[in-house]
């Protein structure tokens, strides 16, 4: 289970769960978790940034890399999952094939990046840039998994006969900000790496 | 033993934090007899470390060994779990009137995770040829170099890293618990405003941990690397270290320690901002007056918060840093004491005029304002790089770290102990004891920490195993007094042991509410049932802090939950 999709608690018995903002609290308390959830990893790729421009500067030892260009197709793959994802949510009906298919993209994204980490392991250009490039992408392979984790665990509970969007939306929170999260760092390595 | 309810995963951490306290308190110990006797062998020593002690007298590398092992379980496993993770856990989702934490299997996960960080740490005294040597701080290129940087600096070093990194993530899963509890799990009527001062600290406290461990996480991580994969983060090119050429190129040495104390300084705050609400919320109860300015107060937590992530740099004035950037590193830091200033005079105003109550309670967060004030009252003149160029590598810096983290939060908790027992266990602990106990420990610092202001400005240097050169000769007299100091005060320590078992078997009953308080923990059973409140939620009408006021019954006081 992943930090993004811990089940809402369960409602008490008599008196109705009012929060200071006057919903109930399981319809946001797991987006909230989301959200906090965010802000960490943000930090997390924040301080990898600021070290990745301070490993940079002045060093004689820094090589560009040519990105694999497999990890434009991984883009492409990831991006479509989210777009998988926000049918589902449109459409309800077809929110557990949704599920499936976005878990399923997901995980030929990861399988994608760790052919890439291969072919750039071949190139043999060694050095700082590539394992900044190596940290950052197993760091996010690993929140994408996570995130995998999470959608399981969704579609689960739908084939339970809970029918609730909460956790859906939720997840795909999540989820999106797995896609900008790539983008940014995307954008950082050819950049900077 | 594998419970999702909070107030059993609170009561898991504050037996850690337990176990901690006495393993750090033993090997602070073995430290201070060295440094008072360094030729004399300690008995036994030589049995348990043959390589680091043998014969009973430590080398200087199973000094800093010591050292390391002492520093890093008392801020990580002690001064972050207890305060933070074991009260806030046991305690926050009562006092906003929730049945549990937000996800309460994450709860779980985190002190499960906590628990395993503690036991790769500790693996480092029975792996490899000695325990890490770098510190608390574990200042590269030495921590990430490997086994060249000295005994201790191979598999000891690794096991620190890897046990900080998964410390980090536990502390994530709990910080997020905290946060969403206290945003969407309030019950009705539990506005903001209503909120109890401790649950406001620790929200906040959760707040600056979640960004603190989120870079912290990572910086374990490029730090293993180096160790491991050879990379080249942290260690420059062209390092020799014990005659061997280190095979890594361009790292940065001033990376590790900008990452740390941006982690560590904020850290400083994980440690004692829960202390500030416990003793915020004990003071105004055997006051039996209200907080005064408690949205003062609030505000000043918030400062605080933002404020510890400006000044991490007034640790590294001395690591080679512009003059510029030292002003810009000081400014931040004599602006965060006004707010810890403020705080303290809000204290001072709310038992000013007041008949106290002297319990063990109240005398230990008594307490907590005195050390906090003597510790920060030296932390000025470390602001300054024009002083701290002097002081920075001297006792100084130990004796005003001491006091205002290490001493105050101990405080804190001590307080929150005597305080909440009755609730945790539904037993009373002694008073007596209780009493005897704070005399000692509070005589017992002071002697310990005060001279080492003295030690420090004779330019005492710190993280020395032994004090051989000429001038520092004439301070062993004084070092001799400290450890003496030490002993006792620790020995003082197991009355506490002693009554906290004792209480635990045999205490008094305890009544629901003996301290005659008002926040929710107060209004249902000791201990509460599993949901907290028996299947009902409270309603709340009142702020926490009404006292002195005309309560239903004749009463000083009105609760929380309770109408006027
Ligand atoms: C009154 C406001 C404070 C000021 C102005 C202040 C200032 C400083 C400065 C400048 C240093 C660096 C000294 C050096 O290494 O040369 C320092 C060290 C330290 N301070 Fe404070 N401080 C304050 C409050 C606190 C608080 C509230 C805590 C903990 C709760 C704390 C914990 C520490 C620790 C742990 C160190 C030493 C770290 C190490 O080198 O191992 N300080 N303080
Ligand atoms: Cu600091």
């Amino acid at each position: 289970m992943t930090t993004a999709l811990a089940p809402p608690p369960p409602a008490p018995p008599a008196v109705p769960v009012a929060t200071g903002l006057g919903r109930p609290a399981s319809s946001r308390v797991a987006e909230t978790g989301v959200w906090i959830g965010i802000g960490a990893i943000s930090m997390t790729f924040a301080a990898l940034t600021s070290a990745l421009v301070v490993r940079a500067s002045d060093a004689p030892d820094w090589h560009h890399l040519h990105l694999p260009a497999l990890l434009y197709i991984n883009t492409l793959v990831l991006l479509g999952s989210s777009l998988t994802l926000e049918t589902g949510r449109r459409h309800p009906g077809r929110a557990p094939l949704a599920l499936s298919l976005t878990t399923i993209l997901g995980g030929l994204f990861v399988m994608g990046q760790v052919i890439a980490w291969r072919q750039l392991m071949t190139q043999e250009i060694g050095g700082p840039s590539s394992a900044f490039f190596y940290v950052l992408t197993a760091l996010h392979a690993a929140h994408v998994l996570g995130g995998m984790s999470g959608l399981v665990y969704v579609r689960h509970r739908m084939r339970a006969g809970v029918v609730s969007f909460v956790p859906y939306n939720a997840a795909s929170l999540y989820w999106h900000f797995m896609a900008v999260l790539w983008l940014y760092l995307l954008t950082l390595l050819t950049l900077r790496g | 033993m594998f419970s999702v309810d909070h107030k059993v995963i609170g009561r898991q951490y504050l037996d850690l934090a337990l176990v901690a306290v006495f393993t750090g308190m033993v090997l602070s110990w073995l430290m201070r007899f060295h440094l008072g006797w360094p030729d004399t062998p300690i008995p036994g020593l030589g049995k348990i470390a043959p390589g680091g002690a043998a014969g009973g007298v430590m080398t200087p590398e199973y000094y800093l060994a010591l050292m390391t092992m002492h520093g890093t379980i008392m801020v990580f496993f002690v001064l972050t779990t207890a305060p933070f993770a074991g009260f806030g856990n046991f305690l926050l989702p009562i006092q906003v009137g929730a049945e549990d934490m937000a996800f309460p299997r994450i709860n779980m996960m985190s002190f499960w995770v906590t628990l395993v960080a503690f036991l790769v740490l500790v693996a480092a005294f029975f792996v490899g040829d000695q325990p890490p040597l770098s510190g608390w701080t574990a200042y590269a290129p030495l921590s990430a170099v490997g086994k060249d940087a000295g005994p201790g600096q191979g598999w000891g070093q690794t096991l620190w890293a890897i046990s900080i990194g998964i410390f980090c993530i536990a502390q994530l899963l709990g910080s997020l618990n905290f946060i969403a509890t206290t945003l969407d799990l309030r019950t009705r009527g539990m506005s903001l405003a209503r909120m109890p001062m401790a649950t406001w600290a620790w929200f906040i406290t959760a707040v600056i941990a979640l960004v603190a461990f989120a870079v912290l996480m990572p910086a374990c991580i490029l730090l293993i690397l180096d160790r491991v994969a050879g990379t080249s983060f942290f260690i420059p090119g062209g390092l020799v270290i014990s005659d061997q050429l280190q095979p890594h190129t361009g790292g940065s040495p001033l990376l590790w320690q900008h990452l740390f104390w941006f982690f560590g300084h904020p850290e400083v705050y994980v440690a004692i901002l829960p202390g500030f609400g416990i003793v915020s919320q004990i003071l105004p109860v055997f006051a039996r007056k209200p907080l005064l300015g408690p949205k003062v107060f609030i505000a000043c937590l918030a400062a605080i918060a933002f404020l510890s992530y400006t000044v991490w740099g007034h640790h590294m004035f001395l690591s080679g840093m512009n003059p510029f950037s030292a002003t810009l590193f000081s400014v931040p830091t004599l602006v965060i004491t006004i707010p810890a200033a403020i705080v303290t005079l809000l204290w001072i105003g709310t038992i000013y005029g007041a008949r106290l109550r002297f319990t063990s309670a109240s005398l230990f967060a008594l307490g907590f304002v005195s050390v906090f004030v003597s510790g920060g009252i030296s932390g000025f003149f470390l602001a300054q790089p024009s002083t701290d160029i002097y002081l920075h590598g001297t006792y100084f810096v130990v004796a005003h770290f001491h006091f205002v983290m290490g001493v105050a939060a101990m405080f804190g908790i001590f307080a929150g102990t005597y305080f909440w027992f009755p609730k945790m266990f539904g037993r009373m602990m002694s008073e007596t004891l209780g009493k005897w106990h704070f005399w000692l420990t509070f005589i017992g610092v002071y002697c310990i920490f005060m001279p080492m202001h003295y030690l420090g400005l004779a330019g005492n240097v710190r993280r020395y195993s032994a004090f051989t050169d000429d001038y520092l000769q004439p301070l062993i007299p004084l070092h001799r007094f400290i450890t003496i100091a030490a002993l006792v005060t620790g020995a003082a320590q197991l009355i506490f042991l002693y009554n906290l078992i004792r209480s635990r078997l045999r205490g008094p009953q305890a009544p629901d509410n003996p301290w005659e308080a008002t926040t929710l923990e107060w209004s249902t059973s000791s201990p509460p049932p599993h949901d907290n409140f028996g299947g009902r939620r409270p309603v709340v009408t009142q702020g926490p802090n009404e006292y002195a006021v005309a309560g239903p019954g004749g009463r000083d006081y009105i609760m929380q939950a309770e109408s006027r």
